[in-house]
Parts: structure tokens; C-alpha cells; sequence
């Protein structure tokens, strides 16, 4: 089995600040970077923080920038970088540092929480649901979705912009809205919480989430885009402006 | 995170108090934590990774459930024989039955949280084959199954959160995750020396947050342990980090017992390269959809290894095993498709004869069998798993595939019914539950077994809770212990103790070796000798530095709960001489009747030592014992028992 030195250079430190370490590493046939920063961990450096699970690409633990670019760690196999480039690992950019590798992603779960839940038509009992397989592959795409978190490390609007987060739910949970919006059973209509409280609205369709996704979603194209234009629709519609507001008189 | 001493070394803990307190985030945790709200319960989940990553988003084939739907002529009978035969007779049958009872009923439950299932042309939940169901039964997503599940559950947990918000104000005002959490000890009641063994009762639990190492106390009257399985005691294994085999260790220590602790599911197909994947699974729906395994021959050598219990059921020419796909009632299903325990073993033996693969495998051929479209269609992850990690094209090639350590049968020995162990407060549900599967799962059985039992133990809890007069209090001398032990890797690093991952490595080789999926008596032996000197050396395994995100410290901590585990697959496993199941003995290589009844019970012996004692199994009840032919209990029964069934009482009036 064939085996090269590589060099490494890991992120190392905490909220407090840190620093690029290099490492000499040894570095065997078909090994990924998360293979490499096991046997970091294994040897010279015990206490390096990092996240996994599945090492299949399955549970999107394993999130971290590679050489710049946002990557799974376990996806990401040593042979794509010659033998004398320089791999630098550094933990995702957007969310705030716990320990090295390791960041801080409870953005994500308080953006999960403000989606608000799928609704099932009233009157429908357990096992009587009845969907066409072409209705359901929509949202099932989406729903192969592995939180790993890529998609909203990278959206220029909450990359470097702090400011823009509470705002903001980023492409993952808007997504999600589209995901119960083509839901063929669900019974709620989500276009005004998409665009008021989740900021479809800031979204400029520049794709760089559906670049990044490692489940090869098409965010952009079959999520963003699609509900973009059912607010337009809505918000243009005369009849469905009157029927809010005589509903929302009722309702309050 | 709040900012409470980030680095802070004199010992606070904090403080919480729930009625139930759920230990795991797979499907078996969140399908508890459920039914416990929904009981009005303040529930807490507790998990050593984020919250959707538990074990469970792994699984890739399907959710058993005889729903009927791509089948008519299933239904619960036919798949409770089904397990049953899987198990070799020696399940737990009022699990197996609540379980093939049930399982439709919570899958269909999910579809009401909002999970999408594949469907079938008429719009209902579609079902797939997979070995051992005798018709097609697993609800599926592609090959993203466990994904979905928990994807769902976990969506269901937000809903409830954002009722709970609604009526208080406060999201976490029933339901809360600490993630990130793993918690090191159980508390009890009367657990201090001489204490008498009927005031035992479970009060709370400890443990430390992985991100800053502070620790925490959880005071409740009810805990539901859903922590999973145990691989990572193996070399070769299917099993994430996680699988240290917690909750197995943390039941013992509080004085409950496990079972069948010998039975260990290896997989017959893992990925045998490259060296870094080794173990992970390809998914059983390879062969289910039409893969079949061949040796370097190109032989299809599953033919020669149809044992006889199972000859009827099993075509005998690749003719009659191919038209099965589209005719089944008419034809016997292919040998591919047997038992895991049997196509793991044959494996092993193509393997050994020197008709192998390249890598030390044998081959698994879906790309002469369908079309590109259907295989990246049907089995989209195993497409990118194999393009991704072994620079393999599926709908071209073969894959090279061996067996690999998957799932624990042996768990936490459970009230069938509302999952309580033996100590009162204390439940079990899922992979670190015993029981269920007997000596061998069927897959797919396992995620409709967490739901099932999920379901049941957030039930019982619930109850449980609502029957007491008093809550159970923590002791604080219990408390200050808990923190000592979880702090002992420090104190040893000065009195120079082995680094954890050198000693992970060495029981991972003994286990793998000596006690792995064929066994002998004087490999068991030494195993057992080499365990003990792991458990002095796991007392003392040192690590330096901080308790933030400290992977060495936490391995040090795991180290002490796979270590208890492994030992007692090891003497179960010597005290067992038949093979059955996932217990495969060179030295006694039949099955026999004379143990199927039998079980092994481990409890706890200190901190690193385990008692085990034999346990006569309760008969199966007479309604479900006639559901089989006596022909076939024959093959599994020893005479005696074999009077209660039907046909045999039957001459003799009506018995009781
Ligand atoms: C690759 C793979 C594929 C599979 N495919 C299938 C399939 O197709 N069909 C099927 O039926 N079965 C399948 N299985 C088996 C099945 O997935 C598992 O048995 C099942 O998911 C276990 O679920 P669980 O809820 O018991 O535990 P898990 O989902 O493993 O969850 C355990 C939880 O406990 C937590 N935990 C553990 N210890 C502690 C601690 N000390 N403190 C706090 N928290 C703790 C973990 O963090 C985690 O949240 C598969 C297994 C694997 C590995
Ligand atoms: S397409 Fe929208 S959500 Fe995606 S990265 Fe661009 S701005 Fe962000
Ligand atoms: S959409 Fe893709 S990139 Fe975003 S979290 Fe999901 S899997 Fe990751
Ligand atoms: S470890 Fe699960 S996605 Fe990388």
C-alpha cells in the first residue's frame, strides 16, 4: 500500500483566537482529510476538537472549510490535492468558534424552530394517506438535506454580515418552507412567513449554497426560485391581498 | 452556550429537574421523548452529538412493517413468524409480537409528523424485499430510510416545542435537547452498600457537555436509556463513535441486567476498501433490488450455503432465484437473500477457501443486473458512496464487500410491554434494548423496533412518574463520586497512565480477533485474560490538557463502558456452546435445542467485572406457538416443548 508525507495546517484555538499549526502527516491510499485528522488526534495531537459521525457523508457532522473552500471533511479524499500542496483546514466562517474545528451551530437550530410545522389535513386518519410518487419527489429532495450546514456557511448574506442573522434564515430552512410548500398534503400557506419573518426577501439567487451542497440539491433552482415567484404570485394577487385581510379581521 | 466557567476548575454542577429524563437521540430517544410530552410529561433528550445526527440517520434500507401495501397476503402473523425464524426461535416472543402488531400503525403515525415515504403506484407507502421477510415490508426512502425517520421525528419534536411556545411562551418549557451531552453515571436510590435491593430506585443522572467539559446533573424520577449499540469495541464495524455501548454499561452499574449479550449482528456487506472505509455498510437493498454476491469464479456461491432449516423457503437454481423478483409467490426467494448471520458466515468461508476478491472480500454485482437509471434511481447513496470514497462506478463495476460488525442483539433485559428493567424507573428502548431480535435481526426490523418500543417506553415512563408518591432525591455523596471518576483521566496523566486511544486500539483488536464471527473456546479464554489486563489499564489511561472538546477525555471515559460491554459478550459467548444467530462457534458448530431456551444473564460485578448466570426463557404463549407448523418447531425444539403445540395436544383433549 502506498503511503507520502503531506502537509497539513489545522486551525487550532477558541473564541479567543488561534492560529494556522502545521503538521507533517503520513498519508495512505484512498484516506480522506478526516482520516488524516484522526491520526492527528491519534498521534501528536490528542486534544484537537473536530466533529463526526458516519465518516459516509451521511450525518453532516464533519463540516469544515478545506483549503478555503466549504467541504466535507469525509467526503474530501486526499488524492484531488498533489502530494505537495498544502491542505489547510480551518472551521466553518460563519458561526462563532467553540475549539478548533468545532463551531458553534445554534443558528441553525433556532432558525429550525421558527419554520413553522407541517400541517396534516384535518380529517385524514394514520394510513390514509394516499400521494403519487411524481408529487413527492419534490420536496423529497429536499428532504435529503443532511444538515451539514454548508449551504448556510456560505450565503454572502450572513458570511461576514452578523447583522443580517436575525433576519435571515439562510437557504437550509428556506428550503424547508418550500419543502412543506410542495408538500402534497400539507394545509398551511407559508408565502408570508417566508418573505416577512425567514427573509426570502434577501436572497439574490447568486447559487454559491447549491454549489457547496453535498447532497447535489438544487437549492436555488427548485426551492429559492420557485418561492420567489408563489409570494409574487400572492402578493400581486388582488383577490388573495382581500381574502388575508378580511381573514386576519376574523381571526384577531 | 451560556458562559458559566468556560474555565472553571472548581467543580459546580448544574442542576436540572424533568419527570423524565430520555438518554439518546435516535429514533428510539425521540419516538420516547414524544409520547412522554404527549403524556404531559417535562421530558428532556440528551445526546453526545447534535441533535439529528444519532445513529439512526444512518440506516439505509427500510422500516419493517406489514402493512401489506406492495403485498396483500402480509400481515402481523406473518411477519412475527418471520422474525421469530430470524431470531432462531430464541427472541422475546411478546416483544416480537407487539412489535410485528404495531410497526404499521407507527409508521403510519409518521406520515402525520410529515414524512414522505417512496410510494406505490396507487399512492400508498411503497415496500421493499429485504432477507428474511418473506414478502416485500420495508418502508423506504431510496436508500435514505433512517434519514427521513428522524429527519421526521426530530421535526415533530419542533412542532411540539413550538405548541409548548404558544401556550407558555416558552419553547422548552415541556421539552428540551441538551445536546452535546454525555451523561457517565445513573443515580439511584439505595444503591450505597447494604442498601437493601428493594428501596432501588432510578433518581437522575450525570454527565458533561463535550464543548466545555462542565458538568451536569439531571434530577428525575424516570430515565429512558435509547443510547444504541456497541461496535466501537470492534476493529471492522459499521458504527460511528457513538457506539461505546453506554447505555448497556450505565443499565449494569445501576444494578440492571442485560441479555444475550453473545449475539453480535456482523453484516455481511461493508466496504472492504479502501483501508480507511473498511466496515461501512452497503446497504442490504443492494441485494434486495437484484444484487447478487459472487466469488472470484464469478461463481454465485449462496447456493451452496442454504442451511436445511431454511431449504424450503430458498430457490435452488439461479432460474427459479431470478424470477422471484417479479413472481414471488410463485417462486422461492434467492439465497442472497438469507438471514444476515448466514450470508456473513458464507462469506467468510468463500473468503478463507482462497475464492475471494482482490482486498480480502467477495463481490456484489448490481451493474450486470440493472440498468444505470434503476441503480442511481434506487440506491442513490450507495452510488455516491462507492463514486466518492472508493473511486468505484456501481452501474459498471462489482463492489468488494465483506462482513462487518453492525448491530447488538444483546441489550438491556426489558418488561416487554412497558420497557422497564429490572430497576424500577430505569427503561430501555432500541439497539441498546434486548430481547427483541433474539439471536439474529432482520433488517429493517430495527427501525420499526425503535419506533414500537419507543412509543412504549415514553408510555411507561409516563406512567410510572404518575404512580409514585415521592420523587426519588440524588445523594450528594453519589454526585461528588460521579465527578471524581469523570475527572480521574487528569489525576492519572501525573502517575504516567497510557494514552486512551492506544488501549481503545489494543480491545478492539482482542475483540476483533478472539471473539469476533467465528469463535473458539482458548481464543474466548485468552480474550478474557487480555480484558482484565485492559481494565487495569483502563482505570488508569491518562490525557492531558482541558476538558473543552477534549476527544482523548471523552474516549477515556467511553473506554471504561466498552470495556464492561465487551466483557460480557465474551463470557456469554464461552458460556454458550451451540451456534445460533450472531454466535458462530468453530468448537460447536450446531444449533441446539437444549439451549434455545436459555438465556444469559450479566449484571454487574464493581466498576469493571461482570457476574453472569443461565435463565430458563418464559414458553411462548399457545395462540402464537400455533401460528408455526410443528414440523418447523421441530427443528428449533426439544421434544418436550414441543406438547403445547396444537397439533401435538390436540390427540390428548384440550390441555390448559
Ligand atoms: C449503516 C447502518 C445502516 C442501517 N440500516 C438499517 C436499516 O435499513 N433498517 C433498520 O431497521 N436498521 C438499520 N440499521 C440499524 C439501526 O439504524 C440502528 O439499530 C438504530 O438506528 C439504533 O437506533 P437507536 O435509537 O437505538 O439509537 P441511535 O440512533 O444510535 O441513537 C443513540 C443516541 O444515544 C446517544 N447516546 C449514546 N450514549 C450516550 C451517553 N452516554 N450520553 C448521552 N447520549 C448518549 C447518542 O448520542 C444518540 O443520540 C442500520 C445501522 C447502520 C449502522
Ligand atoms: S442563492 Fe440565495 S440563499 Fe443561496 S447563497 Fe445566494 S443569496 Fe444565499
Ligand atoms: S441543503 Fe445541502 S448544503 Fe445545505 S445543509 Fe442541507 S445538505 Fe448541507
Ligand atoms: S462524518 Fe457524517 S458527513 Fe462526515
Amino acid at each position: 500500500m502506498s503511503s507520502h508525507w503531506h502537509h497539513f495546517r489545522v486551525w487550532r484555538g477558541d473564541a479567543d483566537g488561534g492560529e494556522l499549526v502545521d503538521y507533517p502527516v503520513e498519508v495512505n491510499e484512498g484516506e480522506v482529510v478526516l482520516d488524516i485528522i484522526h491520526r492527528l488526534q491519534q498521534t501528536e495531537a490528542q486534544d484537537l476538537a473536530v466533529r463526526w459521525n458516519c465518516k459516509a457523508g451521511k450525518c453532516g457532522s464533519c463540516s469544515a472549510e478545506i483549503n478555503g473552500r466549504p467541504r466535507l471533511m469525509c467526503m474530501t479524499r486526499m488524492s484531488t490535492f498533489a502530494d505537495d500542496e498544502v491542505v489547510t483546514v480551518t472551521p466553518l466562517r460563519t458561526f462563532p468558534v467553540i475549539r478548533d474545528l468545532v463551531t458553534d451551530v445554534g443558528f441553525n437550530y433556532v432558525k429550525a424552530r421558527e419554520v413553522p410545522s407541517f400541517e396534516p389535513p384535518p380529517g385524514l386518519a394514520p394510513g390514509e394517506y394516499r400521494m403519487q410518487q411524481v408529487d413527492v419527489e419534490r420536496s423529497q429532495e429536499f428532504r435529503k438535506c443532511i444538515e451539514c450546514y454548508l449551504c448556510q456557511n456560505t450565503c454572502h448574506v450572513v458570511r461576514d454580515h452578523e447583522e443580517n442573522k436575525p433576519a435571515f434564515a439562510g437557504p437550509r430552512y428556506l428550503m424547508r418552507v418550500a419543502e412543506l410548500e410542495m408538500h402534497p398534503l400539507d394545509v398551511a400557506d407559508r408565502r408570508s412567513d417566508v418573505q416577512d419573518d425567514l427573509g426570502l426577501g434577501y436572497c439574490n439567487i447568486t447559487k454559491c449554497c447549491t454549489e457547496v451542497c453535498p447532497e447535489h440539491i438544487k437549492i436555488t433552482d427548485n426551492a429559492l426560485i420557485p418561492m420567489k415567484e408563489r409570494v409574487v404570485d400572492r402578493r400581486f394577487d388582488p383577490l388573495v391581498w382581500l381574502g388575508d385581510k378580511i381573514f386576519r379581521r376574523t381571526g384577531s | 452556550m451560556t458562559d458559566v466557567a468556560k474555565h472553571m476548575k472548581s467543580e459546580t454542577v448544574e442542576q436540572h429537574e424533568y419527570d423524565v429524563v430520555v438518554i439518546g437521540a435516535g429514533g428510539a430517544g425521540l419516538r420516547a421523548a414524544i409520547e412522554a410530552r404527549l403524556q404531559g410529561k417535562r421530558t428532556a433528550i440528551i445526546s453526545k452529538s447534535l441533535f439529528g445526527k444519532a445513529h439512526t440517520v444512518m440506516a439505509e434500507g427500510g422500516c419493517a412493517a406489514a402493512m401489506g401495501n406492495a403485498n396483500p397476503n402480509d400481515s402481523w402473523q406473518v411477519h412475527y413468524r418471520d422474525t421469530m425464524r430470524g431470531g432462531k426461535f430464541l427472541n422475546n416472543w411478546r416483544m416480537a409480537e407487539l412489535h410485528a402488531k404495531e410497526a404499521a400503525e407507527r409508521v403510519w403515525e409518521l406520515e402525520t409528523y410529515g414524512a414522505l415515504f417512496d410510494r406505490t403506484k396507487d399512492g400508498k407507502i411503497s415496500q421493499r424485499n429485504f432477507g428474511g421477510h418473506t414478502y416485500p415490508r420495508l418502508a423506504h426512502v431510496g436508500d435514505r430510510t433512517g434519514l427521513e425517520i428522524i429527519r421526521t421525528l426530530q421535526q415533530k419534536i419542533v412542532s411540539l416545542q413550538q405548541e409548548d411556545f404558544r401556550a407558555t411562551g416558552d419553547y422548552e418549557s415541556y421539552l428540551r435537547v441538551f445536546q452535546e451531552c454525555t451523561i457517565t453515571e445513573l443515580f439511584t436510590t439505595g444503591s450505597g452498600p447494604g442498601a437493601p435491593e428493594e428501596q432501588r430506585r432510578v433518581a437522575g443522572c450525570f454527565g458533561y457537555f463535550r464543548d466545555d467539559g462542565r458538568f451536569v446533573r439531571f434530577d428525575a424520577p424516570a430515565i429512558v436509556l435509547a443510547t444504541g449499540g456497541v461496535g466501537k469495541s470492534y476493529q471492522v464495524t459499521s458504527n460511528s463513535w457513538e457506539y461505546t455501548g453506554d447505555g448497556h454499561a450505565l443499565a449494569l452499574r445501576a444494578g440492571a441486567t442485560l441479555i444475550n449479550m453473545e449475539f453480535l449482528q456482523f453484516h455481511p456487506t461493508g466496504m472492504v476498501w479502501p483501508p480507511s472505509v473498511k466496515g461501512i455498510l452497503v446497504t442490504e437493498s443492494v441485494r434486495g433490488d437484484g444484487g447478487v454476491l459472487r466469488n472470484s469464479d464469478g461463481k454465485r456461491f449462496m447456493f451452496d450455503y442454504i442451511p436445511d432449516v431454511f431449504r424450503e423457503q430458498y430457490a435452488t437454481s439461479e432460474d427459479e432465484a431470478d424470477r422471484w423478483y417479479t413472481d414471488a409467490d410463485n417462486n422461492r426467494r434467492p439465497p442472497e437473500l438469507l438471514p444476515r448471520d448466514e450470508v456473513a458466515r458464507a462469506i467468510n468461508s468463500e473468503v478463507k477457501a482462497g475464492r475471494g476478491s482482490p482486498h480480502g472480500g467477495v463481490f456484489l454485482d448490481i451493474a450486470s443486473r440493472k440498468s444505470p437509471e434503476e441503480i442511481q434511481k434506487r440506491l442513490p447513496s450507495m452510488y455516491h458512496q462507492f463514486k466518492e470514497l472508493a473511486d468505484v462506478d456501481i452501474t459498471k463495476e462489482p463492489m468488494e464487500v465483506g462482513p462487518t460488525c453492525h448491530y447488538v442483539m444483546g441489550g438491556i433485559e426489558v418488561d416487554p410491554d412497558n420497557g422497564m428493567s429490572v430497576v424500577p424507573g430505569l427503561f430501555a428502548a432500541g439497539e441498546c434494548s434486548g430481547g427483541m431480535h433474539g439471536s439474529n435481526r432482520l433488517g429493517g426490523n430495527s427501525l420499526s423496533d425503535l419506533l414500537v418500543f419507543g412509543r412504549r417506553c415514553g408510555l411507561g415512563a409516563a406512567q410510572y412518574v404518575d404512580g409514585l408518591r415521592a420523587r426519588p432525591a440524588v445523594a450528594v455523596d453519589d454526585v461528588d463520586a460521579a465527578v471524581d471518576r469523570a475527572m480521574l483521566p487528569f489525576s492519572s496523566a501525573t502517575d504516567g497512565g497510557e494514552n486512551p486511544f492506544v488501549v481503545h486500539l489494543e480491545l478492539q483488536k482482542t475483540m476483533h480477533e478472539l471473539v469476533g464471527i467465528i469463535r473458539k473456546a482458548d481464543e474466548m479464554e485468552m480474550a478474557l485474560k487480555k480484558l482484565a489486563d485492559i481494565a487495569t489499564r483502563t482505570r488508569t489511561v491518562s490525557v492531558e490538557g482541558h476538558r473543552e472538546f477534549n476527544p482523548g477525555w471523552h474516549l477515556a471515559l467511553d473506554l471504561r463502558n466498552m470495556l464492561l460491554v465487551s466483557l460480557c459478550v465474551a463470557r456469554a459467548a464461552v458460556e454458550r456452546q451451540e451456534s445460533r444467530g450472531g454466535h458462530t462457534r468453530d468448537d460447536f458448530p450446531a444449533m441446539d435445542a437444549d439451549w434455545r431456551h436459555l438465556l444469559l444473564v450479566c449484571s454487574a460485578l464493581g466498576e469493571d467485572d461482570v457476574e453472569l448466570v443461565r435463565r430458563e426463557q418464559v414458553p411462548m404463549r399457545a395462540d402464537l406457538f400455533d401460528l408455526f407448523e410443528l414440523d418447523e418447531l421441530k427443528k428449533y425444539y426439544t421434544g418436550d416443548e414441543l406438547g403445547e403445540h396444537r397439533a401435538g395436544s390436540s390427540g390428548q383433549g384440550n390441555g390448559a
